[in-house]
């Protein structure tokens, strides 16, 4: 039928749609374990795979020389997480505190984090080691169906005059889905005050380009409201405090936490995370322990409700304690110009002289109406799994359910439950995935335990070799010596 | 590595019998302070590795439990080298009373050489080399099987 359409197919045996960072990390593990190029193609409309990843990370305020909320030994580039980032900043700066504070963290030092440039610099070489551009396909992909007869046809709109028809498909026995956060979401009384007044400017997802809001600052003394408590949220107060000190700005600051924490909080003497001043502290987006310990052990054995119980016990939003933040929190809170309330916004209106008025309710009853010239809304990229195409095509037509936390349901080796076809397998990693055995999965490390697990089952599958202790050895020494797989 | 217990266990098991192992045949002809001839400063630092494999299931029955209270469940890098300190001196006290009778009495300096080099590699060894040829062991807190 495809073929009397007169839409070119082509045959590839592996294919993964995205083309970020967890799509690299997939086919990085693939290449690895002696698969080559000729076998796999990415499919993605972003020319290399930290793209979206470092727009995401500049507009909220990491350029490439700030630290990223990310462990030294989470390595995309390589597989082994040795040697790690610190290792490899102290060696390149000549710096042995590194080391020092990896050896402290976090008892006595904050975590040890790497700069984002080291992270982007590293994925460039091992892009270029394994040829990553050579399986790269641009296009957008419109769906992934089950084929009569086994694997997946996916359908792709190339680039406008990159191919001579409007689409062209590609068979294969199997697809594996890193298409990252379905889109932005906006918090509704934010939502409904940029549809109202068609305002784009002044409230502004921190995860948008906003650089207007501190351009506007350096220009007369203003008013922002922040709203949210996590790490973007404590990116934004620090650019915000960096500027009113290196420029002698003005700024007023107010912070509105949905959720108030004043302290250690969990129901349990075993269970209790640190807090304060309206924060929940943890080091990285989740407990250590589900990258490889305890919880990751725990939540592999988990279904359905206990399952999502689970999610909501270590879930929470939150933001690593780091000392510097902390002495500008307080400097703030002493000079009277940074005001952290909990609250709940009804609506947002706009004032006469065309400032933005929040009506904010707390729990304790008092209402507060703080006006602002500019509102940023730090609370995240957490939009529907359906807003996607593929996931609501998915959905829809090929057998793929939600999990226990409404996103999509995956195995332990993260093929897509329900979608099985013949002798294919569809899978899927990144934040879609969340809520399934595995919980750390929209992060550097759970990336690549997914296409772990994904390599280790093509392998039970035939499509490659499994990698033992020799075979690893060797291939870390190319990776050192930076000479192809 | 986050460990879990029965990670703990398998990966100290696992270090002593190869980096241990190791470092004992290399570093008993240079221990300072002993007479005895070597042969019988081997079967002495493998009884030791031994001692240290036996008493450590117990050390992390509990560190484990000390890491309960932990919200993050984890085991931060420097307790995994500062724990040497109880282990060491609880060794050492047992092996000077003769409760292990069937270790000969080593002197101190000699213990104590052998004792924190085996250890200080160990630890090395675990927070990083260790990845290198196994890619599945941190993920699985540091089960080796």
């Amino acid at each position: 039928m495809v073929a009397s359409a007169g839409i070119p197919m082509y045959d590839i045996p592996f294919l993964t749609v995205g083309g970020g960072i967890g799509s690299f990390v997939t086919v990085d593990y693939l290449r690895i374990y002696g698969v080559p190029t000729s076998q796999m193609r990415v499919i993605s409309n972003i020319d290399h795979p930290w793209q979206t990843y470092e727009f995401l990370t500049r507009c909220s305020q990491i350029p490439r020389g700030e630290r990223i909320r990310s462990d030294s030994s989470s390595r995309p580039d390589n597989l082994w997480g040795f040697p790690s980032y610190a290792l490899e900043e102290a060696w390149k700066d000549k710096n042995p505190a590194y080391l020092w504070q990896l050896f402290t963290e976090p008892l006595l030092n904050d975590y040890w984090t790497p700069r984002a440039g080291t992270v982007f610099e590293n994925l460039e070489r091992e892009a270029k080691r394994i040829n990553y551009w050579d399986m790269l396909v641009k296009g957008q992909v419109r769906m992934v169906r089950k084929r009569a007869g086994g694997g997946y046809f996916t359908v792709v709109t190339p680039p406008e005059g990159a191919a001579p028809t409007k689409r062209i498909i590609f068979r294969s026995r199997f697809v594996h889905i890193a298409v990252g956060y379905p889109g932005l979401k906006f918090l509704p009384d934010l939502q409904e005050f940029r549809t109202k007044y068609s305002d784009y400017q002044h409230v502004v997802n921190a995860y948008e380009p906003h650089e207007q809001v501190y351009e506007f600052l350096k220009t007369r003394p203003g008013t922002v409201v922040i709203r949210g408590g996590g790490i973007v949220a404590s990116r934004v107060l620090q650019r915000l405090f960096d500027d009113r000190k290196k420029f002698g700005l003005q700024t007023q600051i107010i912070h509105i936490f949905r959720t108030f924490i004043t302290g250690s909080h969990g129901p349990h003497l075993w269970s209790r995370r640190k807090g304060g001043d309206g924060w929940a502290y943890q080091g990285f987006n989740y407990p250590k322990s589900v990258w490889g310990g305890q919880l990751k052990a725990e939540m592999r054995k988990l279904e359905g409700a206990e399952r999502a119980a689970k999610y909501k016990q270590m879930g929470g939003t939150n933001t690593p304690y780091r000392r510097h933040w902390q002495e500008q929190m307080r400097a703030g809170r002493e000079g009277g110009y940074y005001h952290a309330v909990q609250g709940t916004v009804d609506r947002v209106e706009r004032t006469e002289d065309g400032r933005l008025v929040s009506y904010v309710r707390s729990n304790d009853g008092i209402i507060r109406e703080p006006v602002a010239d500019y509102i940023i809304d730090c609370t995240g990229l957490e939009a529907d799994i359906s807003e996607h195409r593929i996931f609501a095509d998915l959905l829809q037509h090929s057998g793929a359910y939600r999990n226990p936390v409404g996103r999509l349901e995956v195995e332990r080796h993260f093929e897509v439950k329900g979608t099985a076809n013949g002798d294919g397998a569809l899978y899927a990693s990144g934040s879609a995935t969340l809520g399934g055995y595995f919980p750390g999965v929209d992060t550097f490390l759970g990336l690549q335990i997914a296409a772990q697990e994904i390599a280790d089952d093509l392998a039970r599958r035939g499509f490659v070799k499994k990698m033992g202790p020799l075979r690893s050895t060797a291939q870390w020494f190319k990776w050192a010596f930076n000479s192809p797989v | 590595m986050v460990p879990t217990l029965i990670g703990r266990i398998q990966t100290r098991l696992f270090l002593l019998a190869t980096v241990g192992v190791v470092v004992t045949l290399l570093i008993m002809p240079i221990v300072p302070g002993v007479t005895a001839p070597l042969s019988e400063l081997y079967v002495t630092g493998l009884l030791v590795l031994v001692a240290v494999g036996v008493l450590g299931i117990v050390w992390e029955l509990i560190y484990h439990f000390l890491m309960q209270f932990r919200w993050e469940k984890d085991w931060p890098t420097m307790f995994g080298l500062l724990t040497l300190v109880p282990e060491g001196l609880l060794l050492y006290f047992l092996l000077r009373s003769g409760a292990v009778g069937f270790i000969d009495p080593i002197p101190a300096a000699a213990f104590w050489t052998h004792f924190t080099v085996v250890w200080v590699s160990m630890w090395l060894v675990a927070n990083g080399p260790m990845r290198v040829p196994f890619i599945r062991w941190r993920f699985r807190g540091g089960r080796v099987l």
